[in-house]
C-alpha cells in the first residue's frame, strides 16, 4: 500500500507538472503576498513582521530590500558581531594572528615574525609552551590524568577542587576570581568536556578566550560560520543575506581545503558580498581572481605546458603542466551551465587562457598575482571566438567578457535564481523573461530580480510555499519564528550541520542543492522534529526563545513549517 | 525448548571461539537449525574523492610501477621483519596489499576476500562529482538517470517490505539508494528517534494529514523505520568477539550495519561512506606506513575486519563491495601525491564469496598501455562486480533494471 502511494504521488508530480501553466498564473492575494515575499526574500517571518510590512507597504518594502544600503543595519546584529574581530581581517593577518600549528613552527623557528600585539604574542608563545609540555608528558606519562597535573602547576589544591568539583556556575566565578594571565593558564590546562561547560555560562569576552586558548586558528572558521547565523537571524538587510548564501553556494570554496581555512573570510567578504545585486560580470571577476577561488581549483598551480616554468631544474624536479579544474567548472557550473554546448576543447582553451593566474604565497594568506611564467601565450580560440597569442592576464579577461554575456550564462543564472526564490521547476517563460533582462542590462542582477520581483509566476499559487526549507532555513527561521535570542551561535552551527548543510564545508565544487528534494529524507526529517522538540524546550545552548511568542510547540516541527 | 542443534551450535562455537571458527564449521551449524532461508544483504562501501589504487592493490610484479612512482611507491614485499610493514603484503607474486591493511591478509588467505583489479567507470570523466554520480546511479555518461542502481537492485516487495530494507549510515540519502523502492538514512540507530515521546505523537499525526506527498511519504518511511528500531535502541550495542571498530566515522557506520544485521529487521541493502581519498599531496609519507593514504587505509582495513570478526556465521549472508568514482595518474605528481586517473580497484568480502584472488585482467603500465597516455586502463566494468552481486547475492534476476542498457560479465566472484 505504502508503495501505491508512492506512485500515486508520482502520477500527482506529473498531473502538477501538467497543470504547472496553470498554477503559476493562479495569483495569491492578501496576506498571503506578504507572506510569500517575507518566506523568499528573508530567512522567515519573526512575529510582527507581517504587520510591519503591511503598514510599510508591501513595494516599499521590497524596494528596499532590493537596495540594502539604504536599510540601516540592526545595532543588536552590529553589537553581537563586535568580538568577531577575524571578519575584518586580510587573509595575511588573520594566518599571523590565529596561526595553525605549522605557521607557529615557522615563528618559532624565526621563519615568520610573531604577530606586533603584544597580547596575541604571549597567547602564541604559551600555546607553544605548552604543546611542547604535552608532548614531554606524553612520552614520560601517557595513561596518567595531565590535565589535573596541569591543573595543580598552576592552582592551589583548593581552586583545583572547586573548578572540579562545582557546576558550570561555580567554575565560572572561580575562574573570574583569578588575574588574567593565569586565566589563560587555567583554561588552556582544562579537559575539553570542562571547557565546553564553561563556555555555555561565560560572557563573550571570557569565551572568546577560551576558543583562542583551545585553538586559535578554529577561531577563524567559527566567526565565519557563527556569524553567517547571527547575520541570518538578526540583519535588516535580509534579502542581501539571502542572496550572500545564494551567490557563495554558487561560486562555493571549500573551508578544510588547506589555505582556504583563511581565504574563505575575505572571499566571502570582499569577492561575494560586494556584489550580489551588482553586475554579474563584477562578481565572476571577483570570484576568478580571489585566492580562495584560485586555490580551492588549483588554477594557481596551473601551468602552460610549453612555458619555462613547466620545466622546473632541480635533483627532483617534476614537469609541470595545465589544470583544467577551473576552466571546466567555469564553464560548467559558474556560467554556461552543463550541455550548453561547450566542448572538453574549450575547456582546455580556457584553461590556458588562465594559466598564469596564480596567488602569491596561498599558505601566508597571499594574494592574487599574474605569473607571467607560466602564461601560455599562444593562440586560443574560446566558444568560436579567436583571441591571439602574445596575450597575457587579459586573456583571463576576455574569456570572463565572453562567458558573463553568453546567452547561456543569461540563462542559466536566471534559471537558478528562479529555482531558489520561485519554485523548483521554475515556468520557462519567466526564465526567458529573467534572460533576456540579464542580457539587455548586461547582467545586472538587481534588474533581472526586479524582473522576478514583478512577474506573475513569483505572486502564484504554484510557487507559494512550494519550496523545502534548506537546514539553514529551517534551523534559522524557527528561532526567527520564536522570537529567540541568540547568544552565541555555535550549537546553531552545529545543527545547521546535523541536518546536512555543514556551512563553508561543501567539498564539491556544485554547492549545496537548490532544489527541494535533495533536502528530504528520513535522517533529516528525524533531525528537524529533534531540532524543535529541542528549541521549543530552550535546549539548545546559547538560545532562549520566547514562549509568550504565538508559536506553539510542535508547530515549528510540523509539515507546513518545512515549506517556505 | 532450546534443540539440540541450537545446544551443539553455540557449544562448538564457544569451544573455537566466535569469530575465530572456520566459517565451513559455522556454516553447517547455522544451515542446520535455521527454518527459513533468511534475506541476504549487499553492503557497498563508497571511498570518495578517488581512491589510488595502484599503491592499495600494488602491483610489485610489474617493474614500471616503480619507475612510473620513484618516491610513493610501496616497495616490494620482504621477509625481514623489521621491514614488514613498510612494505606491500605478497598476495599472488605479482600483487600485493598495502601494509595498512595488514588486517584483511587473513580474510584474504581464508579465501573471503576477493579483489577485482583494473576496474572501474568507462566513461572518461575525470571529475569527481560525474563520476561518483555515474558509479551511484549505475549509468555512465547518462545524466539523466534519476534513481541509483541499489535502489533499482531492490526487488518488488512481495507484501508489505521492512521500513528498513535499504539503510544508508549519515545526514543524507546517497544518490545510489535513491527511487521508487523505500529507503532510509540514519545518523545512527540510537539518534533515530524523536526524543519526546509525546511530541513525536503530535508530529506523526500532522505528517499523516500533510497535503505534501513528498512530505507525508518520508514522515511514513521515518515513523515506520523508528518504531521498527525501537526494540534494538534500548540495549547498549557489544561487538561479537571481541571485534574492534575503529573511532572513525566508517567503523561506527560498519558497526550499526552489523547491529542491525544481527537485529534481523529484514535489511537487504546497506551503504556507508568514507571520504578523503583526494590526495594530490602528501600521498605516501616518508615510509610506506605514514602519510595520508596509510592513515585512511588502517581505518579502512580495521573496519572491515571488525565488521567481519563481530558478525561472525553471519557474514554467510553478506556480500561487502568497496568502490571509488576513479583511480589515480599511475605517475606520480611533483607533490608526493597523484592526480585524476581512470581504472582503481574493488574488493568483494563475504562468506560466500569466493576469494583468496585478484580478478580481472591486468593491463600493465608501460607507456602504450596507459589509458590516455597516464592512467591504469579499464579492464572491467564496475557493473560487472555489483551486477553478479545483485544477480547471484542478492537473487534479483534483472539485471536489466538495474543497469540498463549494459548487461554485466560475471567474473564468478560468489
Amino acid at each position: 500500500m505504502h508503495r501505491k502511494a508512492y506512485w500515486g504521488l508520482g502520477i500527482v508530480l506529473i498531473l502538477a507538472a501538467y497543470a504547472d501553466s496553470g498554477s503559476f498564473s493562479k495569483p495569491i492575494s492578501g496576506d498571503d503576498r506578504i507572506l510569500q515575499a517575507l518566506n523568499r526574500l528573508t530567512f522567515g517571518a519573526r512575529p510582527g513582521d507581517i504587520a510591519q510590512v503591511k503598514a510599510m507597504g508591501l513595494k516599499k518594502w521590497i524596494d528596499l530590500q532590493l537596495h540594502p544600503d539604504r536599510i540601516p543595519e540592526s545595532p543588536l546584529l552590529l553589537e553581537k558581531l563586535k568580538p568577531f574581530e577575524t571578519l575584518a581581517m586580510s587573509s595575511k593577518d588573520l594566518v599571523r594572528n590565529y596561526p595553525a600549528p605549522q605557521i607557529v613552527k615557522q615563528m618559532v623557528a624565526g621563519q615568520i615574525p610573531f604577530p606586533s600585539d603584544p597580547d596575541r604574542r604571549l597567547l602564541i608563545q604559551k600555546m607553544v609552551k605548552r604543546d611542547e609540555a604535552k608532548q614531554g608528558d606524553n612520552a614520560a606519562t601517557p595513561t596518567d590524568a595531565p590535565e589535573r597535573q596541569k591543573l595543580a602547576a598552576v592552582l592551589t589544591p583548593d581552586e583545583v577542587r572547586r573548578l572540579r568539583t562545582g557546576t558550570p556556575l561555580e567554575r565560572l566565578a572561580a575562574l573570574e576570581a583569578m588575574p588574567h594571565d593565569k586565566q589563560d593558564d587555567v583554561i588552556g590546562a582544562l579537559p575539553q568536556g570542562m571547557r565546553q561547560g564553561l563556555f555555555a555560562v561565560a560572557p563573550p569576552d571570557l569565551r572568546r578566550r577560551i576558543e583562542l586558548t583551545s585553538g586559535p586558528a578554529q577561531v577563524v572558521a567559527r566567526d565565519l560560520q557563527e556569524s553567517k547565523i547571527l547575520r541570518a537571524v538578526y540583519s535588516n538587510r535580509q534579502l542581501d543575506e539571502v542572496l550572500v548564501d545564494f551567490w557563495f553556494n554558487h561560486f562555493n570554496v571549500f573551508l578544510d581545503k588547506g589555505a582556504d581555512h583563511y581565504l574563505t573570510t575575505e572571499y566571502e567578504r570582499d569577492a561575494i558580498r560586494p556584489h550580489v545585486l551588482g553586475k554579474f560580470r563584477d562578481l565572476l571577476e571577483a570570484t576568478a581572481k580571489s585566492p580562495a577561488m584560485l586555490f580551492y581549483l588549483d588554477n594557481w598551480e596551473s601551468v602552460g605546458p610549453s612555458t619555462p616554468a613547466a620545466f622546473p631544474r632541480g635533483p627532483n624536479a617534476q614537469r609541470r603542466g595545465l589544470n583544467e579544474n577551473y576552466g571546466r567548472e567555469l564553464l560548467e557550473l559558474h556560467t554556461l551551465g552543463v550541455d550548453s554546448g561547450y566542448t572538453q576543447k574549450d575547456v582546455t582553451e580556457v584553461a590556458r587562457c588562465f594559466t598564469g593566474w596564480s596567488i602569491d604565497r596561498p599558505n601566508l594568506g597571499g594574494s592574487f598575482k599574474f605569473a607571467e611564467r607560466r602564461h601560455d601565450v599562444g593562440e586560443k580560440i574560446v566558444l568560436n571566438v579567436r583571441i591571439p597569442a602574445g596575450g597575457d592576464q587579459k586573456d583571463g579577461e576576455k574569456v570572463l567578457d565572453i562567458v558573463a554575456r553568453h546567452p547561456s550564462t543569461a540563462h542559466f543564472i536566471s534559471r537558478k535564481l528562479a529555482q531558489r526564490f520561485v519554485a523548483d521547476d521554475p515556468p520557462a517563460a519567466l526564465v526567458n523573461r529573467m534572460a533576456q533582462t540579464f542580457l539587455k542590462t548586461d547582467g545586472d542582477i538587481r534588474a533581472v530580480m526586479q524582473t522576478m520581483l514583478e512577474s506573475k509566476e513569483f505572486w502564484s499559487v504554484g510557487a507559494y510555499k512550494s519550496k523545502m526549507k534548506s537546514p539553514l532555513e529551517v534551523v534559522v527561521s524557527a528561532v526567527r519564528a520564536s522570537g529567540g535570542n541568540v547568544d552565541f551561535a555555535n550549537a546553531l552551527v552545529n545543527q545547521v550541520a546535523q541536518l546536512g548543510e555543514p556551512l563553508y564545508r561543501k567539498i564539491e565544487p556544485t554547492g549545496y542543492s537548490n532544489s527541494s528534494r535533495e533536502w528530504m529524507n528520513t535522517a533529516g526529517l528525524m533531525a528537524r522534529m529533534n531540532f524543535a522538540v529541542q528549541l521549543s524546550g530552550n535546549q539548545v545552548p546559547g538560545v532562549t526563545i520566547d514562549r509568550t511568542a504565538a508559536i506553539t510547540e510542535t508547530a515549528l516541527g510540523s509539515p507546513e513549517f518545512q515549506k517556505r | 525448548m532450546i534443540n539440540r542443534r541450537v545446544f551443539l551450535r553455540n557449544s562448538a562455537l564457544a569451544m573455537v571461539g566466535a569469530g575465530a571458527a572456520p566459517l565451513w564449521l559455522e556454516r553447517a551449524l547455522y544451515a542446520a537449525g535455521t527454518p527459513a532461508p533468511r534475506k541476504k544483504i549487499l553492503v557497498a562501501i563508497f571511498q570518495r574523492g578517488a581512491a589510488d589504487g595502484l599503491n592499495v592493490v600494488v602491483p610489485h610484479g610489474e617493474s614500471a610501477y616503480y619507475s612510473l612512482r620513484p618516491t610513493i611507491a610501496i616497495p616490494r614485499p620482504s621477509s625481514l621483519a623489521e621491514k614488514r610493514g613498510q612494505c606491500a603484503i605478497d598476495l599472488d607474486g605479482f600483487f600485493g596489499m598495502h601494509p595498512a591493511l595488514a588486517p584483511l591478509k587473513p580474510l584474504f588467505d581464508q579465501q573471503h576476500l576477493a579483489i577485482v583489479d583494473a576496474v572501474g567507470s568507462p566513461d572518461p570523466t575525470r571529475s569527481h562529482f560525474d563520476a561518483q554520480d555515474y558509479m551511484e546511479s549505475g549509468t555512465p555518461g547518462l545524466k539523466s538517470t534519476e534513481s541509483g542502481w541499489m535502489n533499482r537492485a531492490l526487488a518488488k516487495p512481495v507484501g508489505k517490505p521492512s521500513p528498513v530494507r535499504a539503510v544508508a549510515l549519515g545526514p543524507e540519502l546517497p544518490r545510489t539508494l535513491r527511487g521508487a523502492q523505500g529507503a532510509v538514512s540514519m545518523q545512527s540507530i540510537g539518534a533515530f528517534q524523536v526524543r519526546d515521546q509525546q511530541a513525536a505523537a503530535e508530529f506523526q499525526h500532522m505528517f499523516e494529514a500533510s497535503d505534501d506527498p513528498v512530505l507525508q511519504s518520508t514522515a511514513r518511511e521515518t515513523f515506520e523505520a523508528m518504531a521498527m528500531l525501537q526494540s534494538i535502541q534500548k540495549q547498549p550495542y557489544t561487538p561479537a568477539a571481541g571485534a574492534e571498530y575503529p573511532r572513525a566515522p566508517l567503523g561506527e557506520s560498519l558497526k550499526q550495519i552489523a547491529q542491525l544485521i544481527k537485529a534481523d529487521v529484514g535489511m537487504e541493502m546497506a551503504f556507508a561512506d568514507i571520504g578523503n581519498w583526494d590526495h594530490h599531496v602528501q600521498e605516501v609519507g616518508q615510509t610506506a606506513s605514514e602519510g595520508k593514504l596509510a592513515d585512511l587505509l588502517r581505518t579502512f582495513g580495521q573496519a572491515l575486519s571488525a565488521f567481519w570478526t563481530d558478525l561472525g556465521g553471519r557474514m554467510q549472508d553478506v556480500a561487502v563491495v568497496t568502490m571509488s568514482e576513479f583511480g589515480r595518474t599511475a605517475r606520480e605528481n611533483g607533490d608526493r601525491g597523484t592526480d585524476h586517473g581512470h581504472a582503481n580497484c574493488m574488493f568483494v568480502m563475504g562468506g560466500g564469496v569466493k576469494g583468496g584472488k585478484v580478478y580481472g585482467r591486468w593491463p600493465g603500465l608501460a607507456p602504450e598501455r596507459l589509458y590516455e597516455g597516464r592512467d591504469l586502463a579499464l579492464t572491467t566494468d564496475f557493473r560487472d562486480v555489483l551486477g553478479e552481486l545483485v544477480s547471484r547475492h542478492s537473487g534479483n534476476p534483472s539485471l536489466q533494471g538495474v543497469f540498463p542498457g549494459y548487461a554485466p560479465k560475471f567474473l564468478g566472484l560468489v
